[in-house]
């Protein structure tokens, strides 16, 4: 059997584990040098999801899944494709999809921010890409909020996004931000990937091409997950 | 040629999205294998166990077969098991995994890997996930596995190993996780 393996973490696409200004990272991320492993069967397979079935309404934030109420907030739509680093869509992959609602909550015992709770906004979705890789979903426009990394501590809005793709290697967790936010500079999670051009990776593009009339404001967020080597190798047996 | 979107924290309220339904109980009365629990913590550089971690898992059935087209070995597969499990933590910081013992799969340079799970770990505070293996301590075949022989260290290479236990009648593996400090868990780039 050949093995196709997948491209290597782009270190300088991704922040370190430990980055001093967002104290939580310090005691949390390995202090010795990651053990370089070969890619093997167990790393370039991983869950597909490929029976999954997503229930009517996951892909919209909008509403209360119980009761079909509105949320309340600024929706918005959320398109993007799923690429991976030779620019291949990524078809039939899960993404699963958190925030804070329109006033910067979490509906979530450990959010104690004195902000209004939403009974019909969970802040919680999934959508699964299409064969061309695109994905889309309704939501509400998040919240800043605050938080207790240092004085005056606040997080831009932004909006928590889960991927699979093909291989256990491929695995990536996100968060995206909107062009304009004040706040973005001041952000030690946003400013802990090591460059300008991985930073700007993480903010979404306003779409008027996405934006529908009398009814919501467009945003396109691509994302790209890590390649496959071209050449395969005679792997195992 | 496209760069890698970058990694971020998962955060503390990744339950939200992660893990409201419970995702550890990844084998049923029908899968084939020798059915096990394996829990343990996860531990800071204080040694202190983390509640906000979520741990996910990805391993062969009972056979040494992937549920996924590229393992294209002649082993049956199991439909009765995806091989893939997540898990936030309870009131006492331990992540848990109902499962089955994986069968051995295909190394590189036809070599065949000892019994194995794939590991990765979120947590607040965690920029970007991190890789390890869960191995049998009590396994044979873990003297000539690759990976494993790969950590020079022999005390290293301890931190890879689950410890078998037993509860309730019920065979307990015990993976505590260090995320650094003194008995580090090794992490792999891969």
């Amino acid at each position: 059997m050949e093995i196709k393996t997948y491209n290597p973490r782009d270190w300088r696409s991704h922040p370190p584990y430990s980055f001093k200004d967002y104290g939580s990272s310090v005691k949390r991320g390995p202090l010795k040098k990651l053990l370089p492993l070969k890619q093997t069967l167990s790393e370039i397979t991983g869950p597909l999801f490929s029976d999954i079935k997503l229930a009517p309404g996951e892909n919209d934030l909008t509403r209360s899944a119980d009761s079909g109420k509105e949320a309340m907030g600024e929706r918005i739509i959320v398109v993007g494709r799923v690429l991976d680093e030779d620019d291949r869509p990524v078809p039939n992959t899960l993404i699963e999809i958190w925030q804070a609602n329109a006033a910067g909550r979490y509906h979530h015992p450990v959010d104690q921010h004195n902000a209004p709770l939403d009974p019909n906004f969970s802040g919680a979705g999934r959508c699964v890409t299409n064969e061309r890789g695109e994905y889309r979903y309704l939501t509400i426009k998040p919240g800043a909020y605050p938080w207790l990394n240092h004085s005056n501590a606040w997080r831009p809005a932004h909006i928590h996004l889960s991927f699979f793709g093909p291989a256990f290697v491929t695995r990536l967790v996100t968060q995206f931000f909107f062009p304009g936010d004040p706040l973005i500079p001041l952000d030690p999670i946003f400013n802990s990937v090591p460059t300008k051009a991985g930073r700007q990776r993480l903010m979404a593009s306003y779409a008027h091409d996405v934006t529908e009339p009398e009814f919501a404001l467009g945003y396109r967020f691509d994302v790209v997950l890590r390649g496959r080597q071209a050449t395969p190798f005679e792997g195992p047996q | 040629m496209s760069k890698e979107t970058p990694s971020q924290t998962v955060g503390p309220f990744y339950s939200i999205g992660m893990t409201r339904q419970p995702m550890n109980l990844m084998a049923s009365a029908s899968t084939q294998g020798e059915r096990i629990c394996i829990e343990g913590q996860v531990l800071d550089g204080d040694g202190v166990p983390i509640p906000d971690v979520m741990v996910e898992i990805w391993q062969a059935n009972g056979y040494g077969r992937y549920n996924h087209p590229d393992d294209k070995q002649e082993k049956p597969l199991d439909k009765s098991f995806t091989g893939w499990g997540r898990s936030g933590t309870d009131a006492k910081c331990f992540y848990r995994f109902e499962t089955i013992k994986p069968g051995p799969v295909p190394g590189n340079d036809g070599a065949v890997q000892a019994p194995h799970i794939n590991v990765v770990i979120f947590a607040r505070g965690m920029l970007v996930h991190a890789f390890t293996r869960i191995y049998f301590a009590d396994e044979p075949a873990n003297g000539d596995d690759a990976v494993l022989n790969s950590v020079k260290n022999k005390a290293r290479r301890k931190t890879l190993l689950a410890q078998r236990g037993e509860r309730d009648g019920k065979i307990v593996y015990r993976f505590d996780i260090r995320l650094q400090g003194g008995g580090e868990t090794v992490f792999f780039d891969m």
